[in-house]
């Protein structure tokens, strides 16, 4: 009980935060939206290779704007000292770290997924395409978060991590990209996308039991540096 | 309170690749106050961390506290600059299993009245402290690890931090802490003790 509790406690607390500053909040939505639909402004009117990029240029949105805002998920926690606290708490680390990722992904995660219909429809992708599209970013914003809280966790004690963080987190976010825009290809292509669907349930699957453990041990170590 | 004491047995703390001291025995037994002492670098708070199990020592055997026992309150004050003091130590409660209801007795004792409703990052140095020493009352634990707490507190608060420890003392409590001011010794079982 004490245990929901404490979890509760930690979500709480950035989903309060991100009510103090909810234009900080929005950030990634926006820069999202932005991307994706200043992007046909660009190409010739009527472009009709327009929907074969439209995947690629939604994941690509999705992944940059969950970046953003990740390189501070721990660093206020360290620099205040909050992170010390939590580290002493009864709550085990790794549930800790788990709690604050899964708030950020509510935050800055669904978001991205809920308007993603709206954007494949607007892209010109067929019904089929752009439910593959939706339920491929479900499955793989959760993973970016993840993977992107572990590089930050890793970077948390250095100085300018900044640059740091895309080079550490890119690779490794690199299969989510190609799974993920590969599903709403096919799906566009009259193929059944479960197959991509599937990889990326994987990754998260993975992710979601790994990334836990090596965050909170990488947070540990930056506490005794 | 039945606490157990803390024993050090030659223990070494180091930080980086840098050894800041070895071979250390020491015993805090609870009751008593233990003041840390020592030049700045000697290893003060790294010797605390040690002993709040936040840094694994070089070598030697350290026997302490679990953290549910102890209290650390170190040279920052773990409280969110967009929270209010109030904010800041529910939260703290919820994560640590105190019961929030104790917040305002805590924040009255530490006499900070208006302040407590405002965000941490409109109050002053001694505010702040005060907020995060407002911790120490929420849970009851035996041990306190506290690093520089009187670091921006004025006089008033100086004496108000001895009462708390004082009465801890008394009930069987015991401390740590690392001052580069002295502590007010009226009435509090405090030993001195210099890390070389």
């Amino acid at each position: 009980m004490s245990l929901v509790r404490a979890l509760g406690a930690v979500v709480g607390r950035e989903l309060r935060l991100a009510a103090r500053a909810p234009a900080e909040a929005a950030q990634p939505l926006l820069f999202y939206a932005l991307v994706v639909a200043l992007f046909p402004l660009g190409v010739a009117p009527n472009e009709p290779s327009l929907p074969v990029y439209a995947p690629a240029l939604v994941w690509i949105a999705a992944l940059l704007a969950t970046l953003m805002t990740l390189e501070r998920v721990f660093r206020n926690d360290y620099e205040d000292g909050s992170l010390e606290q939590l580290a002493l708490a009864p709550l085990p680390l790794p549930l800790s770290v788990l709690a604050k990722l899964a708030a950020h992904w509510l935050l800055g995660g669904l978001p991205l997924v809920l308007v993603a219909p709206l954007l494949a429809a607007g892209l010109g992708l067929d019904a089929a395409a752009g439910r593959a599209l939706t339920l491929a970013l479900l499955l793989g914003t959760p993973t970016l978060v993840l993977l992107g809280g572990f590089a930050a966790a890793l970077t948390v004690g250095l100085p300018r991590a900044g640059v740091l963080l895309p080079i550490l987190v890119l690779p490794m976010l690199s299969p989510v990209l190609i799974f993920g825009a590969g599903a709403a290809r096919a799906a566009a292509q009259g193929l059944d996308p479960t197959a991509p669907l599937y990889f990326l349930a994987a990754l998260l699957a993975l992710s979601l039991t790994l990334v836990p453990f090596a965050a909170a041990a990488a947070l540990r170590n930056a506490l005794e540096s | 309170m039945n606490a157990a004491p803390l024993v050090l047995d030659s223990l070494a703390v180091a930080r980086g690749d840098r050894v800041l001291f070895e071979r250390l025995d020491l015993r805090i037994a609870p009751g008593e106050v233990l003041h840390l002492q020592g030049r700045n670098g000697a290893g003060k708070t790294s010797l605390l961390e040690v002993l709040a199990g936040l840094r694994t020592p070089e070598a030697g055997r350290f026997s302490g506290p679990e953290p549910e026992q102890l209290h650390w309150i170190g040279h920052k004050n773990a409280l969110h600059p967009a929270l209010s003091a109030v904010e800041n130590l529910e939260a703290w409660c919820g994560l640590h299993g105190a019961d929030p209801a104790g917040i305002s007795a805590a924040l009255d004792r530490l006499q900070l009245k208006a302040a407590r409703q405002r965000p941490v990052r409109t109050l002053s140095t001694g505010q702040k402290r005060r907020s995060a020493l407002a911790r120490l009352l929420l849970q009851r634990r035996p041990w306190w690890l506290l690093d520089e707490p009187l670091a921006g507190l004025d006089v008033e608060g100086a004496a108000l931090l001895a009462g708390l420890l004082a009465e801890h003392c008394a009930a069987g409590g015991g401390a740590v802490v690392t001052s580069h001011q002295a502590l007010p010794e009226e009435h509090l079982p405090v030993r001195h003790w210099s890390l070389r």
